[in-house]
């Protein structure tokens, strides 16, 4: 139903574009922005701990266990890497920024396993579908890290031994 | 849908029409390119075909045709409600008729084809390169010009021309002060011409906070009036359509986040229909109804952000605070229910990235209620006020009829007056199960734009509350494992769930060979995706019918003979997201 906004329904106004009676007196307008800031200011004043501004970086933000952060790599309990450098990963990547170079492996129940294994963080877009398109779930992006920095280029291209400790708690799964 | 376009436009040229097709249940008409212009005339003054309003201009490149380009124009009719697209065929050299006397928005569509096909329109008033740079070489959406190939452009183009600049360069010195401070000079040349005979020209952008995006506007001024102007874009053109060619289906997804950044989940629900309705998909009622939520989530934090930009602009501060501070609690829940904020590739083809978390509801309850006290604040400092109104009324005024002819669509159309709102002209996504209404404003004036989007906020608000009220459980993906990953354990535990995943991560979606158009509306308008596919599982073209395009090709006509802070009053409320103005 099209209704207009000028029109009486309108939450926002309905009185149509022309400014008629006390309307036309700018201090009544800067009263009633006053009173509006006032009251902010005297709830911020007497509920400080409600007010919605985070500390950061002293208080950290909770994103909730699905944010999308720094990469990992899992482990398999005898501390190799779960990864079998199928190239999933790095063929669903839409930004191209993961390469692996696949390897034999020696062990019997295992066929390959990644030589080599590259991010280029600066070119991640940290949309999350490697970690949907992985296989085996080697790789996962809940590390909680989003603070991401260096001083070089190169540094922002991280390797597998960093990805396989990439944790914050540690080497756990 | 009915075939009365097309019957009434067979009816009258017969053999001129080269093919109909109906595919998708979108009309589509094939013509020689010389007859593009009485077919175009005839549809769109005949009352009933009624095609007021040209959506887009699209090009497609087929370089093993002898007529390798097909240029398309897209165009639906508001009070017929239906939707035809007419298509023509030229080959290289060869000229097409510009439609730009039937629509303004012709202009910059056919610039668009252009720049990037190299298909030249014959009358057409300045045809000039629009996204890339003006030293650019080739063009970059043609199929043998490579993805990889860079091109380093240096100098900046001039927009206006010099003659315009000084118009009053010859007469200037044609006279002298004399000791009393009189003027002597050549007759004719009086004191207030010899003043404004020097129009100033200057950059608003492409860095500029009023700007909010890199947008460069010349003007040139008569003292703080703008007398002319001339607009460029293409500053954030990361060519998405050509991107697009060489990605999966899937992979455009988080492509279509950093369309209109400021509302991205819209836009991934957008780009996941068009696919789907190619695919002809149905997918479940929980994902629609939980699209629903998420496209107005993004559509009040667009408005948000469109309305609390602009009043800064305009001067008034402190209701930025209150709606930014509203739209960080929407996006507490995004990021939850993501994983990121800005980014959030939330849909999929089929389905979604996920199911909402555990809490979503109450989450998204107590930010709306936030959301509601935050506009109450700010309508509080800005509704009816003199010092608004004062700047907005009767600024940047567009009547129905202009905003209708040069392409406008979403809220600064309906601010126009015209009340034509994709959510209830043909619903998508289940729309029609819930019960809003659609604001309109009056005068087409910044005042009415700023409103229309206020009073959209509160029904999409009431909106997602219907949504969230009447949320079907079951499954968010569709059960078609030629579209859809299968479950993580099928994956891990069987060897068919395995292949068929592998399938799909490596082959990609194989969307049936043929065309469509899927279009919903976005904050901004209508957002469209025309996207053509060869069968295999990336596209052969997608592009993007940004709703901000079209506004922002009448920006120039509208501020002309304005102010400067007039100028940037009528920025801010037309919300040009850069993001999707140059894609």
């Amino acid at each position: 139903m099209p209704y207009s906004i000028h029109g009486p329904q309108a939450a926002t106004g309905g009185k149509g574009s022309r400014m008629r009676g006390a309307e036309l007196w700018y201090l009544k307008e800067i009263f009633r922005g006053m009173y509006v800031t006032a009251r902010h200011f005297l709830t911020n004043v007497f509920h400080m701990a409600d007010m919605p501004t985070l500390q950061y970086p002293d208080e950290k933000p909770n994103y909730g266990p699905w944010l999308r952060s720094r990469h990992r790599l899992m482990k398999r309990e005898d501390g190799t890497p779960r990864c079998v450098a199928c190239q999933m990963c790095s063929t669903v990547c839409p930004s191209d920024c993961i390469s692996i170079v696949a390897m034999e492996d020696d062990r019997p129940d295992v066929e390959k396993r990644p030589e080599t294994f590259t991010i280029d963080l600066l070119r991640c877009v940290y949309c999350g579908m490697c970690v949907e398109a992985c296989p085996c779930d080697a790789i996962r992006m809940d590390t909680g890290i989003f603070e991401i920095a260096a001083d070089s280029r190169e540094k922002f291209v991280v390797d597998l031994d960093f990805l396989l400790n990439n944790t914050t708690d540690g080497v756990k799964p | 849908m009915s075939r009365r376009a097309l019957d009434r436009v067979q009816e009258r040229f017969g053999g001129q029409i080269l093919e109909t097709n109906d595919y998708l249940g979108d009309e589509s008409i094939t013509v020689a390119a010389g007859d593009l212009p009485q077919v175009l005339e005839f549809l769109r003054d005949d009352p009933q075909c009624d095609f007021k309003l040209l959506l887009d201009v699209v090009g497609v490149d087929y370089p093993d045709r002898p007529q390798r380009f097909d240029v398309v124009y897209n165009l639906r009719s508001l009070d017929q409600g239906q939707r035809i697209r007419v298509k023509t065929r030229v080959a290289e050299g060869e000229a097409v008729p510009t439609a730009s006397g039937l629509w303004h928005n012709a202009n910059w569509h056919e610039r668009e084809v252009y720049d990037l096909f190299g298909v030249e329109f014959s009358g057409h008033p300045d045809l000039r390169r629009i996204l890339c740079h003006h030293e650019f070489e080739g063009h970059a959406l043609r199929k043998d010009y490579p993805i990889e190939k860079g091109q380093m452009c240096y100098t900046v183009e001039k927009l206006l021309p010099e003659e315009a600049v000084l118009p009053g360069r010859e007469t200037r010195h044609e006279g002298h002060w004399n000791a009393e401070g009189g003027w002597e000079g050549a007759p004719g040349v009086a004191l207030a011409d010899e003043i404004h005979s020097d129009y100033l020209p200057v950059n608003i952008g492409p860095s500029h906070p009023a700007t909010h995006g890199a947008l460069r506007i010349e003007a040139l001024l008569d003292g703080e009036t703008i007398v002319r102007s001339e607009a460029e874009i293409g500053y954030l053109h990361r060519c998405f359509e050509k991107e697009a060619e060489d990605h999966t289906w899937h992979q455009i997804i988080p492509y279509t986040d950093r369309l209109n950044y400021v509302s991205a989940l819209t836009n991934n629900v957008g780009y996941v229909l068009a696919v789907e309705k190619m695919l002809q998909l149905e997918v479940p009622e929980r994902t629609r109804a939980i699209r629903v939520i998420v496209s107005e989530m993004g559509r009040i934090m667009d408005h948000l952000v469109c309305t609390g930009t602009n009043l800064v602009d305009i001067g008034a501060l402190t209701n930025y605070w209150y709606t930014w501070n509203a739209r960080e609690y929407l996006y507490d829940v995004v990021e939850r229910l993501c994983g990121e904020r800005l980014t959030t590739s939330y849909t999929r083809i089929g389905g979604l990235y996920r199911d909402l978390y555990e809490g979503f509801e109450d989450d998204l309850r107590g930010a709306l209620k936030k959301v509601e006290q935050g506009v109450q604040d700010m309508m509080a400092l800005v509704q009816r006020n003199r010092i608004l109104m004062d700047r907005t009324v009767g600024v940047g005024v567009i009547s129905a009829e202009e905003a209708v002819r040069w392409g406008y669509t979403g809220p600064c159309l309906r601010a126009s007056g015209v009340a034509y709102d994709v959510r209830k002209a043909m619903p998508y996504s289940g729309y029609e199960n819930y019960d809003f209404d659609i604001p309109v404003g009056e005068n087409g004036d910044a005042y009415d734009r700023i409103m229309v989007r206020i009073e959209e906020i509160y029904q999409s608000i009431s909106i997602i509350r219907q949504a969230l009220d009447t949320l079907p459980g079951g499954p968010v993906q569709a059960d078609d494992r030629r579209v859809v990953f299968p479950p993580k354990d099928e994956v891990y535990n069987s060897i068919e769930g395995m292949m068929n995943h592998f399938k799909l991560v490596f082959e990609g979606i194989r969307v049936p060979k043929g065309e469509g158009y899927g279009f919903i509306e976005a904050a901004n308008g209508e957002l469209g995706f025309y996207a053509v596919s060869d069968g295999s599982g990336r596209p052969y073209r997608v592009k993007v019918r940004p709703p901000c395009f079209p506004i922002f090709a009448s920006f120039t006509t509208l501020i002309q003979g304005s102010m400067v802070p007039d100028a940037i009053a009528i920025l801010g409320g037309l919300n040009i997201v850069a993001g999707e103005l140059d894609r």
